[in-house]
């Protein structure tokens, strides 16, 4: 029932659509293979009738799904309509694809809405929700960067570059295989590891605590674009160089994170581990530094995009002819901006799927931290 | 009143579990030195089950904490079974229970109660034994496998007094123990406590400021008073150790309690 009364969405896109009939046609006059009356009739319909269906719909589900249907059809003839027809679009196309977004944005709050019984379809909802809010960027990108003709240097549409990086695997994955797997994983792990180790000799020994953390502090502010060629200098043009690079920047974060997490723990604990006569080592593995996981995750989900960063700017500054970085400097210079757009999809790509992994681990790990179960303390 | 506190030190020595002589502790804070305890002199004899009383400040939980040893008293002299009270601690000699229940809410609940006895360095079998015994104990018996957030807070304060106990220490110090639970958790609590401490003979030390509470649990009942924190008196209960809650109506139970009463209030306790 709550979805059967009209919504702001569908009527302004109701009215975009009237607007749109009155302003035709569609492409300037110049264009090669104008959009057929009938495409135009169609796309039209669909928004209109799936936007008025919606009302009528007594599920959530149901009128979402007309939604989803009305709105991304639409979207699509309209993008397979402007091809061969670039820079052509007049404003009835940019009326109709703002009306069917408007539907699309309608279809999601829908779904927002709906409190599904069954964990299946919630998980479901809990993916397919963001995944219509990720399409719509690329399909406003796609359809207005076509529709409009803007120049390819400034800005390629999505399915240039998706079809840039079916055209390069091989030299993308040689240059993920430098990067990632070499630069950045290396010094992740060394940079990470070496932050926390030191962060535990800092606890055990005060003259460290005074004297290391205001020195880390400055460090960290250390500015990577100074630092990097330096690092090439000392360690080369290989990934060794790039990886030290990562290590001076995830070091710190995890240092002072976990420095922060030891003293997490409470007094009460602490004096119970007192009273169980427990040593320094019992006490901070069964007590301090479980206490100080939620820290150290913190620490490495921050990292995992540090790292990443750091690896491919390090790469501006001397690298092998491999790497991501190397090829964003190179290919910039060559204006193939395509291939920079790849590359930037590559590493937006590892990069949630590295954050991804650390933030499942921690999970797993943490799960009976209140911010992870969403219970009270 | 001082008569009292001296006829209580003079018993029994032989057996005492606590000994404290002229104890006092001076805090050096911001604002000056604060008394917290002052010429303390109080034994505590093997088998006891002693509460300590009187308004917030008035040093109750800090004698509790200097048998601990997680405070180091300034003057005088205290001993445990006859040791220091650090000597005492690294002999595990008490278990404490603290305010809250303090449990670890990445551990289980029988992983909790079988924290100090990984700490000891008890064989696993050993363990087992000892946490299924202990939790059979405090009536906990099929939550092994909870979480400390999944359960009641009165079940929490049963699970971290049944840590206390997993370790098997003669002298038990409870610090306020169900000061956070409601009134009927809490009475339900004081009645298989009472239980625990016949089954297992322990000496229990028992910070309050419940009247009710101190007079239905113990056998003897030490008033203390605040600035500086000293004792004013230490009352011996004439309730026979059966106790079932309705005792708590008879005149005797009143008259116990009406001392306490006047204890608190002869030691100025409720001025400003």
């Amino acid at each position: 029932m709550m979805n059967s009364k009209p919504s702001w969405q569908v009527l302004l896109a109701l009215v975009l659509c009237t607007i749109a009939m009155a302003t035709m046609p569609m492409l300037a006059s110049e264009a090669t293979a104008p959009m057929s009356n009938g495409t135009t009739t169609l796309v039209i319909g669909l928004i209109a009738l799936s936007g008025v269906a919606s009302f009528a719909m007594f599920s959530g589900l149901a009128s979402a799904a007309v939604l989803f249907v009305g709105a991304h059809g639409a979207a699509w003839l309209l993008i397979s309509g402007i091809s061969g027809n670039e820079g052509t679009a007049r404003m009835p196309y940019f009326l109709l694809l703002a009306a069917a977004w408007l539907l699309a944005w309608r279809c999601v709050a829908v779904l927002s809405a709906i409190r599904p019984v069954s964990k299946q379809v919630r998980t479901f909802l809990r993916l397919l929700i963001p995944a219509i809010f990720g399409a719509w960027i690329l399909i406003i990108w796609e359809a207005v960067t076509r529709g409009a003709g803007v120049p390819f240097i400034l800005l390629p549409p999505p399915s240039a570059i998706a079809a840039r990086i079916g055209n390069s695997l091989p030299i993308l994955l040689a240059d993920v295989r430098q990067t990632i797997f070499k630069a950045v994983l290396f010094g992740y792990i060394v940079g990470c590891a070496s932050g926390f180790i030191v962060a535990i000799l800092a606890d055990r020994v005060p003259f460290l605590r005074r004297g290391l953390l205001p020195i880390g502090n400055m460090v960290s502010a250390l500015p990577i674009i100074g630092v990097a060629p330096i690092m090439v200098i000392w360690f080369g043009f290989e990934w060794q160089s790039k990886a030290a690079v990562v290590i001076i920047m995830t070091f710190f974060p995890m240092l002072v994170n976990t420095v922060a997490g030891l003293t997490a723990s409470g007094h009460m604990e602490r004096d119970l581990m007192r009273t169980y006569a427990s040593n320094y080592w019992q006490t901070l593995f069964k007590l301090r530094l479980p206490a100080t996981a939620p820290f150290i995750f913190n620490a490495l989900k921050i990292n995992s995009t540090l790292a990443l960063i750091g690896a491919i700017v390090a790469e501006f500054f001397g690298t092998p002819i491999v790497g991501m970085g190397f090829r964003i400097s190179t290919e910039i210079g060559r204006m193939n901006v395509d291939m920079v757009w790849a590359e930037i999809a590559v590493a937006a790509l590892a990069g949630s799927v590295f954050y991804g992994v650390v933030a499942l681990i921690e999970r797993a790990t943490t799960f009976w931290h209140p911010s992870v179960r969403g219970g009270r303390a | 009143m001082l008569m009292t506190v001296n006829q209580a030190t003079a018993t029994s020595v032989g057996s005492a579990v606590v000994e404290a002589r002229k104890l006092g502790l001076t805090f050096q804070t911001n604002d000056g030195p604060v008394r917290a305890l002052s010429d303390v002199n109080l034994t505590i004899n093997k088998g006891e089950f002693v509460s300590f009383i009187g308004p917030s400040g008035c040093g109750k939980t800090t004698f509790l904490r200097v048998i601990a040893d997680l405070e180091q008293p300034t003057e005088g002299t205290i001993s445990i079974n006859g040791m220091t009270p650090e000597q005492a601690r690294q002999a595990r000699a008490y278990g404490y229970v603290f305010q809250a229940a303090a449990l670890f809410p990445w551990r289980t609940i029988e992983s909790n109660v079988g924290l100090p006895l990984e700490i000891i360095g008890l064989s696993k079998a050993e363990q087992q034994e000892r946490i299924k015994r202990t939790m059979d104990l405090v009536n906990l018996t099929g939550f092994e496998k909870k979480y400390p957030w999944q359960l009641s807070g009165g079940m929490q304060q049963r699970a971290s007094i049944a840590r206390a106990l997993a370790f098997d220490a003669d002298l038990l110090l409870m610090d306020e123990p169900f000061g956070a639970l409601d009134e009927i958790v809490r009475d339900h609590l004081n009645e298989q406590l009472l239980r625990l401490w016949r089954q297992t003979n322990k000496t229990i030390c028992f910070v309050t400021h419940s009247i009710p509470e101190a007079v239905y649990l113990s056998t003897r009942i030490v008033v203390m008073s605040p600035r500086p924190g000293r004792v004013t008196d230490v009352i011996e209960s004439t309730l026979p150790t059966e106790r079932p809650l309705d005792i708590r109506e008879s005149p005797e139970f009143l008259a116990i309690a009406a001392r306490v009463r006047d204890g608190l209030r002869a030691g100025h306790s409720y001025e400003d």
